[in-house]
């Protein structure tokens, strides 16, 4: 069974439309025991980070989250809630990841938010990200960024290269939308189910 | 490089598209849905569903149409069309739409921008502009384009951005319909004033006007209706023809 943390995030149903295609049970759960025992775990998001990692404090998902065990996806501000601090409201977030979310700073070429879709770049992973999707363009919307860094495991650039995708132990992230990147987001999204 | 966006706008009337659909190997052309399916094998990167539904069961018509797109589609869609409150934006957001435009209301609220960006986030609001040529500047429409108002169109993007809106949908009323090319220098003066991404929508004729758009128009997307429903140019030839002419596009 996939879990999808439900909490007040945007657009999780999204998400869950996205397993139904591929033909997989999900489940929307804010439930600490349901989430501790599914087979894969998926914490989505598109939010504010102070007032999303509020609601995550006080209903202990804080906690819950950076003690899983089995395979974790988090997707755009689920992987900016997994590092460390956000420059977004000046939040302190999970800290899965020793890195900081910063953010963009809008010039006449590169609008912010950045939206649309853009490339994976510098793919260095295995199963999760083939390299065969170096160049690949995958959806993103976001204005706060998670600088390259030792867990970064494909890049792409916005005025300057930031971390596409993550991972550490069993914690996996991507800033781009599998969910909305069409197949090669499908291709992703079914990479990590197989894990 | 983020990629220049190719947008077709669907028409919706009673959960129906209704601009004549010319597509012969689609089931069914009315079926919204079917029809954004299609767009999206051909390389469409984003879609827009405006509802012209005038009754008063439009809210609940728009949110099974959002919940029926999100289940079947998996690129980006914008759902517009009469939203005029909280409530409105709140119902299509749990029925799975990622982007909602809002066009009069905003202009007779603008206040809703603000509740919208903060209830939702800055990356689910388009506000949609329409506006004309009168008199030595870009005077702004209302419903459709019938009710000129006293706003002009700059200093209402530029409200609109400092509001909380994530994206501006610019259409020249000039220009719609006209298959003459784009506003380009109204789009190109609006891109270089605002920090958030333009939609560059009204006039699009020829794959060299998506060229122009892009290039002095300084547009991010580009939206058109009637050239992709009636096949004058399609999506696959287009992205190719810009890529071509070193438009950075999704093949």
């Amino acid at each position: 069974m996939i879990a999808i943390i439900d909490y007040n995030a945007g657009n999780v149903r999204s998400v869950l439309f996205a397993m139904e295609r591929l033909g997989k049970e999900a489940v929307l759960t804010a439930d600490p025991e349901q989430i501790r025992s599914a087979d894969k775990v998926i914490f989505p998001g598109v939010g504010e980070a102070s007032t999303t990692m509020a609601y995550l404090k006080s209903s202990g998902l804080d906690q819950l989250i950076p003690s899983l065990t089995q395979p974790v996806l988090g997707i755009c501000l689920g992987m900016q809630l997994m590092c460390t601090h956000s420059e977004e409201n000046d939040t302190d977030c999970l800290g899965i990841f020793p890195q900081a979310v910063k953010r963009f700073i809008p010039d006449p070429a590169h609008k912010v938010p950045h939206m649309g879709w853009n490339s994976l770049e510098n793919i260095r992973s295995g199963a999760f990200l083939p390299e065969e999707m170096n160049g690949e363009y995958v959806y993103f919307v976001h204005s706060f960024y998670v600088e390259e860094g030792p867990f970064t495991i494909a890049s792409s650039s916005h005025a300057l290269p930031f971390s596409a995708a993550m991972q550490k132990d069993n914690f996996f992230a991507t800033q781009f939308h599998p969910e909305k990147s069409g197949k090669a987001g499908e291709a992703v999204l079914q990479h990590f189910l197989k894990i | 490089m983020v990629a220049k966006r190719i947008i077709p706008c669907l028409d919706i009337k009673d959960g129906r598209t209704v601009k004549g659909v010319n597509f012969v190997n689609l089931r069914d052309a009315g079926d919204p849905v079917e029809l954004g399916r299609l767009y999206s094998e051909q390389g469409a990167d984003e879609l827009v569903f405006l509802d012209i539904t005038a009754t008063h069961e439009k809210r609940k018509t728009l949110a099974a149409l959002a919940r029926d797109i999100a289940r079947n589609l998996s690129i980006p869609f914008t759902i517009g069309g009469g939203i005029s409150s909280v409530e409105d934006v709140h119902v299509l957001l749990e029925s799975g739409a990622d982007k909602i435009s809002i066009n009069s209301a905003a202009v007779k609220n603008p206040d809703l921008i603000d509740e919208l960006a903060l209830n939702f986030g800055s990356q689910f609001v388009v506000v949609a502009i329409d506006a004309k040529w009168t008199e030595e500047d870009w005077t702004v429409f209302l419903s459709g384009g019938r009710v000129p108002t006293e706003r002009r169109l700059m200093e209402w993007a530029r409200e609109c951005q400092e509001r909380g809106a994530g994206e501006i949908l610019f259409t020249s009323m000039d220009h719609d319909g006209t298959k003459a090319g784009f506003a380009c220098e109204a789009l190109s003066d609006l891109s270089e004033q605002l920090s958030i991404p333009i939609i560059a929508s009204g006039g699009a004729g020829t794959e060299a006007h998506f060229l122009d758009v892009f290039t002095e128009g300084k547009a991010d997307a580009a939206l058109a209706a009637s050239i992709f429903h009636f096949r004058e140019i399609a999506i696959p030839d287009l992205k190719h023809y810009l890529s071509d002419h070193g438009v950075p596009v999704r093949l």
